[in-house]
């Protein structure tokens, strides 16, 4: 079994390495970067690159859920269990709040998230804080998904080492 | 289910990732020894200040420690110690289950891919902030089809203080 701090120090090492990801774009992949500003091609790029390896351990980590973990009756039992049974087996805590609009949309909130913890606890490196969020959102949107819910999922921080996950249901 | 898979999960999800960013398996083996590298210079804080070893004053005191204590405390297995050089400089790693392949299988066409080269960057990375400088190497590799994991530990140099790391 590894220990949960490995994973922490292999997190680190991702956002550190995907993020110096070379630009440089291969033959007929990914045209759409070439539409954006320049000053934002290695921003969005490498956070795409984090959250869909995020997305497809999410995928991974639902598939292994014992089938009687499943019964869901309705979308808000899944969001809670992210929130209780999945948030406690990755991250050893539960989720802070959830809330919702009953609508579709979610707002899951860490009010102490173990993957910012690093980071010291304060405003100023707020503006790295995407990039250690990239990969648990793609997380959540790969557990969505095997659990049969297409999702688009996006993180923000106002202060570290809390943070907000919003949950927004496509064709709710 | 948990923290057990989380890691297991993330690091063939990389290794995928990789494959894809990377033209060839050696650049792959490269990235990840790289990554593990810089893993492990903080990982060996993390281990001195858990598992209250002393200095080790020897190279066979030192793979007891990775061997038993390490290993152990990390990816839970303790891979058995063999084949020692007779000048006490070299030694194995025998890892009989990898945790780290739970999932895997190699496709065909990545045949030169080391799939946990990770833990050899780690292993050199860590030893080099405790003055070491080693070559660790996989020799046999259970997804290659062979029986048993195995690492091959090498004692390269003590590093001195005020040398840099590498300088000859």
């Amino acid at each position: 079994m590894a220990d949960a701090v490995l994973f922490e120090f292999l997190h680190t090492e991702m956002v550190a390495e995907l993020w110096a990801h070379d630009p440089d774009p291969g033959p007929g992949d990914n045209i759409w970067r070439w539409l954006l500003p320049l000053e934002s091609w290695g921003q969005n790029m490498n956070l795409s690159v984090l959250e869909s390896v995020g997305f497809r351990v999410g995928q991974a980590l639902g598939e292994r859920l014992p089938r009687e973990m499943l019964a869901f009756r309705e979308e808000l039992d899944v969001l809670k269990f992210l929130c209780k049974d999945l948030w406690l087996a990755i991250f050893q805590k539960q989720m802070d709040s959830l809330r919702t609009n009953h609508q579709g949309t979610y707002v899951l909130q860490d009010n102490s998230f173990p993957l910012l913890l690093p980071m010291a606890a304060g405003l100023q490196y707020l503006e790295e804080a995407p990039k250690f969020l990239a990969f648990t959102c793609g997380l959540l949107r790969g557990a969505l998904c095997t659990l049969g819910i297409e999702s688009v999922v996006t993180a923000s921080v106002a202060a570290l080492p809390g943070c907000k996950f919003q949950v927004v249901i496509q064709n709710s | 289910m948990g923290s057990q898979w989380l890691f297991t999960l993330t690091y063939g999800a990389l290794v995928t990732q990789l494959c894809k960013d990377y033209e060839n398996d050696e650049d792959v083996n490269k990235q990840l020894d790289k990554m593990g590298y810089n893993i492990g210079v903080r990982l060996i804080e993390d281990f001195l200040a858990r598992s209250n070893v002393g200095r080790c004053h020897d190279f066979r005191e030192t793979a007891d420690v990775i061997a038993k204590v390490a290993f152990k405390m990390y990816l839970g297995i303790t891979p058995s110690i063999t084949n020692w050089s007779p000048a006490g400089d070299e030694f194995s790693l025998i890892l009989e289950n990898n945790p780290l392949v739970d999932f895997v299988e190699l496709p065909d066409n990545h045949s030169s891919l080391i799939y946990s080269n990770l833990l050899c960057g780690v292993l050199r990375g860590a030893l080099e902030m405790v003055q070491m400088a080693v070559e660790a190497k996989f020799v046999q590799d259970t997804l290659k089809g062979d029986g048993v994991t195995e690492i091959r530990m090498r004692f390269i140099r003590r590093i001195e203080d005020n040398l840099p790391a590498g300088e000859e």
